[in-house]
């Protein structure tokens, strides 16, 4: 059957030409084809990676904010708990320096009258000495004229003394 | 593109430019079919264009190369030239008077045929296709593919992965020259034979075989250890069965690449006579009537055999990657095998 009889010319065309294309075509068509086809997946991978790298970064630093500002707002409120209570110490110890300035400054008072107290009587003491002398020296000016008028007079002294 | 196809198309209601029946004769369908379908030593377009190719012969080890064109004279008749002639589309040697000799010993025929002619266009087109892809390619490998870069990569890539790794495993990178090169080699032939006036090369035997025995050759040389073992002690069947399961595996070794190189010589060539059986039909019943009929069979019978074209490309090259693939395959065990 001529149909299904090789013929020995094509046979070998058909050899050596398809090996020389298979080795044209896989050295100078094929392996770059593979190669750029296999370097723009993977590129287009990392591409994609990179951007999920980016997102959850993204994401990381937003919660870092979130957090940064969660700290800030505890650092404000912990910084005006302070400062409140840094007033309110404040007015305390005024408040406690107030009191014993006030202390003080009676007791102050009560040893400055205890003081003029003290010096009074020692005045009233001394004016009574002195009294007492003038009085002693009245009475003993008169002593010579008149007993009685002597003994009225010295009692009008001491009345008037003790009156006074 | 679709206008480059419906002008193909309509060039080829030429393409059975069967000569007509000279008075008295009988259009012989199956002659103009077996012309058309088989190799030849010039090429014929159409009536009156033809392109006389050049005879290479080895007469004995000795070397002669000249042009067809001095098989035919003037008139187009066969004429012997230099003690040779061409009977039957083979090239004979012939006595004094012309007549072809019995011996044919030692005369090797190596002609640039039609069919050889034919596969040289098909390379070269190969060739500067994808030369020209390849530099693309190169120069912005970053860039999405254009033009003609985007119509063959998602073939490239369907074959790279939906072929080659799909059937062979982690280690089709080896295989993809191949592949990749025997397809796009049977499609570019497939639809250059469908061209009016194209030749039959993808329906040769002798083109079919030797690309089954390349696809045999890279499976026995690509075969492991456990491919060896399957042939020659298969796993879970009893020793004593070895004396008929050997040979039967064996040739099943064969009957592989023997398939892919009857299913693709034989669909081609059925198209082939298909589609000139359909034009044939207006001589045989002498009828203008009968043509458009014919000529819209023949249309769809085209439009499937650029399908079929496509389609026999595809599955000897799924069916070569998964032989590929039975010979590289590591078994862990008896059970995985399909």
């Amino acid at each position: 059957m001529e149909l299904v009889t090789p013929g020995i010319g094509l046979l070998f065309w058909q050899t050596v030409t398809f090996l020389i294309v298979l080795f044209l075509l896989g050295k100078f068509a094929w392996k770059p084809i593979m190669n750029a086809l296999h370097e723009r997946e993977s590129s287009i991978e990392n591409a994609l990676s990179a951007a999920e790298k980016a997102k959850l970064e993204m994401q990381a630093l937003k919660a870092d904010n979130e957090k940064l500002l969660a700290e800030a707002r505890m650092e404000r409120d912990k910084i005006l708990q302070e400062a409140t209570e840094a007033g309110n110490s404040i007015v305390e110890t005024a408040k406690q320096k107030a009191n014993e300035e006030g202390t003080r400054m009676i007791a102050n008072a009560r040893e400055a009258i205890e003081n003029e107290k003290r010096a009074a009587i020692t005045e009233v003491k001394n004016m009574a000495a002195t009294l007492s002398l003038e009085i002693a020296e009245q009475i003993l000016r008169r002593e010579l004229s008149d007993k009685s008028a002597q003994q009225t007079l010295a009692q009008d002294y001491i009345r008037e003394v003790t009156l006074n | 593109m679709k206008r480059l196809f419906v002008l193909l198309f309509s060039l080829l209601t030429l393409t059975a430019s069967a000569k007509a029946p000279a008075e008295g004769e009988v259009f012989q369908p199956g002659e103009m079919i077996t012309h058309h379908i088989a190799d030849d030593y010039i090429w014929e377009f159409a009536e009156g264009a033809v392109l006389y190719l050049p005879v290479i012969l080895v007469d004995n080890g000795e070397l002669k190369v000249f042009s067809s064109g001095n098989f035919y004279d003037e008139f187009h008749e066969r004429q012997p030239y230099n003690g040779y002639a061409m009977e039957h589309g083979h090239i004979v040697r012939v006595d004094e008077a012309g007549e072809p000799v019995e011996d044919h010993a030692a005369l090797y025929d190596f002609s640039i045929t039609k069919n050889v002619a034919s596969m040289f266009i098909s390379v070269a087109l190969l060739l500067i296709i994808f030369f020209v892809i390849a530099g693309r390619y190169k120069n912005n490998p970053k860039s999405a593919p254009s033009g003609i870069q985007s119509f063959f990569e998602p073939i490239i890539i369907f074959i790279r992965d939906e072929i080659a790794k799909a059937n062979i495993g982690p280690k089709y990178e080896r295989y993809m020259p191949y592949l990749l090169t025997v397809f796009f080699f049977i499609w570019f032939n497939n639809l250059l034979g469908l061209m009016p006036g194209g030749a039959n090369l993808t329906g040769n035997i002798a083109v079919t075989l030797v690309l089954a025995l390349i696809t045999l050759l890279i499976t026995v040389f690509s075969g492991n250890k456990s491919y060896w073992k399957h042939i020659f002690a298969t796993p879970g069947v009893p020793t004593w069965l070895a004396p008929i399961m050997i040979p039967v595996e064996l040739i099943g070794i064969l009957t592989k690449p023997f398939s892919l190189m009857v299913r693709l010589f034989a669909n081609i060539t059925a198209g082939h006579i298909i589609i000139l059986s359909l034009f044939s039909l207006i001589f045989i019943f002498r009828s203008v009537a009968v043509g458009p009929l014919s000529v819209a069979f023949a249309t769809f019978m085209n439009f499937l055999e650029l399908f079929v074209a496509l389609l026999q490309a595809y599955i000897f090259t799924l069916l070569s990657a998964m032989y590929f693939g039975g010979a590289v395959e590591e078994h862990d065990h008896a059970e995985d095998h399909h």
